[in-house]
């Protein structure tokens, strides 16, 4: 794909967001006149690029778009929900659309051209019902103004036609922009009748540099279009040329201005209009010896108002245009200033970078250690100044991958609108915290999950609104994100004011998947989040949107996999909050260091409760009194095959994974420290009671104990051993902490 | 030279065929074996293994090898004997074997590397169909050398990480039964 086509496309895509945005804000504020120009601007300069890319099927398709939003914004039609949607289906077509030309495919697919079509006519029958008479004309492609412009023949009026003068930066040709395709496209507005290109600029052969533009045109152009079409035409180039247009019918006067304006000389140029058609002869002799005599009072003139005000006074352009274009510029500039601040970097290299810092703290730990043992106090705290700077340089690189959690948030706008609409609810999606950020892979994996739980809060949360108001809360539901960092972590929360989770129905339903037992006493904490296990759904009737009873617990996988939890809490008819608490990035882990002769393991800290020491732990039985509590324990010695004999004293991790609680027991306890993340390879894909590996400052290898499957290893052998007659694997793994599976033996 | 080329190019491409490949050469519970030197990265001194539970005993461990985390293979385990022992020239060569269009380094186990050797294509028989004691795809074929056989592994198939990574799995299955009955 050339540049200039990538360039399209990026801004398009940017230019979409934005029109989806103002869509969407649309709904809320109909008469809000500036968005309905925006939305028409974001649909406008969209055309304009893909007549400069020359893709005729986006051109194609805008217009018709193009026409609506025009009457929309002539108030021509009022703002209802049908036609937002309308649009918003127009805007995912256009994105198909631009998505087809990155993929450098020459037409779109079939089904592709068909929704294109469907929509086209659907966008027509909204205009004619509104105006038919107009339609016939605006509804009509690009051709037909080609058609109508051929019918004037040869006689054509001089003053009715548009004047663009038109100067391209030095830049032009190397930003990858061809001056030709300009006007190839600014054909394609009108006719152009005449055109002069002016060389002046081009040094001596010499001096030229090959790949700098020199060019400049004087354009008459014959065209229905306004002013800021032709504006638009440019619109890829508008930092970079010097743009004058000309509206038709201006006076002599304006020609003159022009004259002063434009870098080359007045006569010079003066010839040129001449020869292109804009003026005759006499005119310029009259205009610029009118000039003269008057030159005192408009150098005073010029002094005074701006440009614009002149502008406006001499009513060549209206007080609208030069507001819009104000605005313009500021938001360039705005736009400008806040792209100088950032760099795009390929995600590779910042792995890459972020591999190597952890290198480098491994390497520093590791010289930190030898100066320790040197005993020499100056080498000591040389080193130490330098693991200090380490720790900060591996800080700020972790600090490059985060990103804010916003983008991934706003996405979710469009989705609680479709559903919303598509369930006959009124909802609203309030965001807070979009500015929380995390690590960068996070947010990718975080979507999907977040997903779910947004619908399923759309779907079996919030009620209808005649249930609603029947229950004295307002008729229009209310889901909320909400992101903060919490010590070291970051806590996502999906909450809704809606009915609440179901209690009895919870029980019921977990009672007959036998999940539970009827007897079982459950906290209330511990009821509600059955829903996260496997193969359960209270809805009765599948839905489309969520409740094939898959969803709850993809989610929670989903989650675990980033080394995350999730857990519901829910008062009944006031509403649920699904919490996700994440770890800030994937690479760095803070870990428990445990030794068992001489291998050391990790246990990761967040799942760490406390530590016991306990002398003589000898006997069969493998749990202990812990305040009362029967605590299971893993004597990680006997299960690793370790050979050598226990110390006297050993000592008990206790650990806690969704909701239960084990004990390790160790060897020693060497303290916390954090570290870098190792995965094992394809070669361990197997491998279960390890998570992954990590390198200590000796140099040595360190595995990283994955608590939760080492637990579940044991619970399911010793159950193979004592209950041969159940065959229910999957059972298990449910009712690992279950007392009478440890005590019952 | 160019002329050379030019006028015998036949001659010269069949010369590349039969070009003898170099081949490193250890020794392994008395044997002599071979790997192509192409895929061998690095020969590094034996030590600072940690050991993986749970793990078949072919798996030695893993290393530390300049920040990333090899895994040792005990090349007389894998072959089915028994676990080297070790002794004062044992090794770890480092090679570097395709699985799925990605590069993995994985650290062999060899009681002594003895030397780079050429053997020519001419000079390598197939494999016999048994006797060797070793699985026949593991081996690509026997070089003679000085009236020896060396044989000369397929690494590819040795150390192919799909397989381990079976074996690994089925392995962790047993383990966690040998708790349950110890």
């Amino acid at each position: 794909m050339d540049e200039l086509t990538n360039v399209y496309v990026q801004e398009s895509r940017e230019q979409l967001a934005e029109m989806e945005a103002r869509l969407l804000r649309l709904e809320q504020t109909p008469d809000d006149h500036d968005n309905i120009n925006g939305i028409f601007r974001a649909a406008h300069t969209i055309k304009g690029g893909a007549g400069v890319v020359e893709c005729h099927f986006i051109v194609t398709f805008t217009h018709f778009v193009e026409n609506l939003l025009d009457s929309l914004r002539n108030s021509e039609i009022a703002v209802s929900p049908p036609l937002t949607t309308l649009l918003l289906e127009c805007c995912d077509h256009m994105g198909n659309l631009i998505g087809v030309l990155a993929a450098q495919q020459a037409e779109p697919a079939a089904d592709l051209l068909a929704r294109g079509t469907a929509l086209t006519l659907r966008l027509k029958e909204i205009l004619d019902a509104v105006q038919p008479s107009t339609t016939g004309q605006s509804g009509i492609a690009l051709h037909d103004d080609l058609v109508e412009v051929e019918s004037y023949g040869g006689g054509v009026v001089n003053t009715d036609s548009w004047h663009i003068s038109v100067r391209f930066g030095r830049n032009v040709l190397r930003g990858g922009m061809d001056p030709l395709s300009f006007i190839r496209y600014l054909g394609s507005l009108g006719e152009i009748i005449g055109i002069e290109t002016i060389a002046d600029a081009i040094p001596a052969a010499a001096d030229m540099d090959p790949e700098s533009c020199y060019l400049g045109f004087e354009i008459r152009l014959q065209t229905k279009a306004t002013k800021a079409d032709i504006e638009n035409v440019f619109n890829f180039v508008s930092e970079e040329c010097d743009l004058r247009i000309l509206p038709p019918h201006s006076n002599v006067a304006d020609y003159i201005r022009l004259l002063k304006e434009l870098p080359e000389d007045p006569m010079r140029i003066g010839e040129m209009l001449v020869r292109c058609g804009a003026l005759t002869q006499g005119e310029i002799d009259q205009g610029l010896q009118a000039q003269k005599t008057g030159s005192a009072a408009t150098a005073r003139e010029c002094d005074q108002p701006p440009l614009g005000e002149i502008l406006v006074e001499s009513k060549v352009v209206h007080k609208e245009i030069v507001d819009a274009a104000i605005v313009k510029q500021t938001q360039i500039i705005e736009k400008k200033a806040h792209e100088a601040q950032l760099v795009r970097v390929h995600a590779d290299k910042l792995d890459e970078l972020i591999d190597l810092v952890g290198e480098l703290v491994i390497a520093g730990a590791s010289a930190n250690l030898l100066a320790l043992k040197s005993r020499q106090s100056e080498l000591v705290e040389a080193t130490s100044v330098l693991s200090r700077l380490v720790e900060s340089i591996r800080d700020s690189a972790l600090q490059l991958r985060m990103v804010q959690i916003g983008d991934t948030f706003t996405r979710f706008n469009r989705v609680v609108r479709d559903v919303a609409k598509e369930l006959g609810k009124e909802i609203e999606l309030s965001i807070s915290g979009a500015e929380t950020e995390l690590d960068k892979t996070v947010v990718e994996k975080i979507g999907d999950p977040l997903m779910h739980l947004v619908r399923n809060s759309l779907d079996h949360g919030i009620e209808s609104a005649a249930v609603r108001l029947e229950r004295g809360k307002p008729a229009c539901g209310r889901v909320s994100l909400n992101a903060y960092h919490d010590s070291g972590i970051i806590v996502i929360q999906v909450s809704d004011d809606g009915g609440g989770l179901n209690r009895e129905r919870i029980r019921a339903k977990a009672i007959e998947r036998e999940l539970i037992q009827p007897g079982d006493t459950l906290s209330d904490n511990e009821l509600v989040n059955l829903i996260f296990e496997p193969g359960f759904s209270t809805v009765e009737k599948v839905s489309k949107l969520s409740g094939r009873g898959v969803g709850m617990d993809v989610v929670r996988r989903n989650i675990l996999s980033l080394r995350g939890t999730v857990e519901v809490s829910s008062v009944e008819g006031e509403g649920s909050t699904f919490t996700i608490r994440l770890p800030l990035t994937l690479a760095i882990i803070d870990g428990f260091l445990v030794g068992i002769e001489k291998a050391s393991y990790v246990i990761p800290l967040d799942s760490v409760v406390e530590c016991i020491e306990h002398k003589n732990l000898t006997g069969d039985r493998n749990f202990l009194n812990l305040r009362g509590e029967a605590l299971p324990f893993v004597r990680l010695r006997e299960l690793f095959e370790t050979e050598g004999q226990a110390p006297a004293r050993e000592s008990i991790v206790v650990v806690q994974f969704s909701g239960q609680r084990a004990g390790i027991v160790v060897d020693q306890l060497m303290g916390e420290f954090q570290t870098v993340i190792k995965p094992l390879g394809r070669m361990f894909a197997h491998l279960r009671g390890i998570g992954g590996s990590t390198i200590l400052g000796s140099g040595e290898v360190a595995l990283i104990l994955d608590v939760a499957a080492l637990v579940n290893i044991v619970t399911r052998s010793e159950e193979e051993r004592l209950l041969p007659h159940r065959n229910n694997p999957s059972f298990s793994a449910l009712t690992s902490n279950s007392p009478a599976v440890q005590s019952g033996r | 030279m160019g002329q050379l080329v030019h006028t015998k190019g036949e001659a010269v491409a069949v010369k590349v065929v039969e070009a003898p490949s170099q081949y490193l050469t250890f020794a392994l519970g008395g044997e002599m074996f071979a790997v192509g030197i192409l895929n061998v990265k690095e020969i590094i001194e034996y030590g600072n293994l940690t050991e993986i539970p749970m793990m078949p005993d072919f798996i030695r461990g893993v290393i530390n090898l300049r920040g990333s985390v090899v895994p040792v293979i005990d090349l007389s385990a894998r072959f089915g004997g028994k676990s080297a022992e070790l002794g004062r020239r044992t090794c770890i060569v480092i090679v570097e074997v395709t699985d799925e269009e990605m590069r993995h380094d994985i650290g062999i186990m060899v009681d002594a590397v003895s030397e780079v050797l050429d053997i020519p294509g001419s000079e390598i028989e197939p494999p016999p169909t048994f006797g060797a004691r070793i699985r026949a795809d593991f081996i690509f074929g026997m070089g003679k050398v000085a009236g020896k056989f060396v044989i000369i592994l397929n690494i590819n198939m040795v150390l192919s990480i799909e397989e381990i990574a079976q074996l690994t799995g089925t392995e962790d299955g047993v383990a966690a039964a040998n708790i349950a009955t110890s």
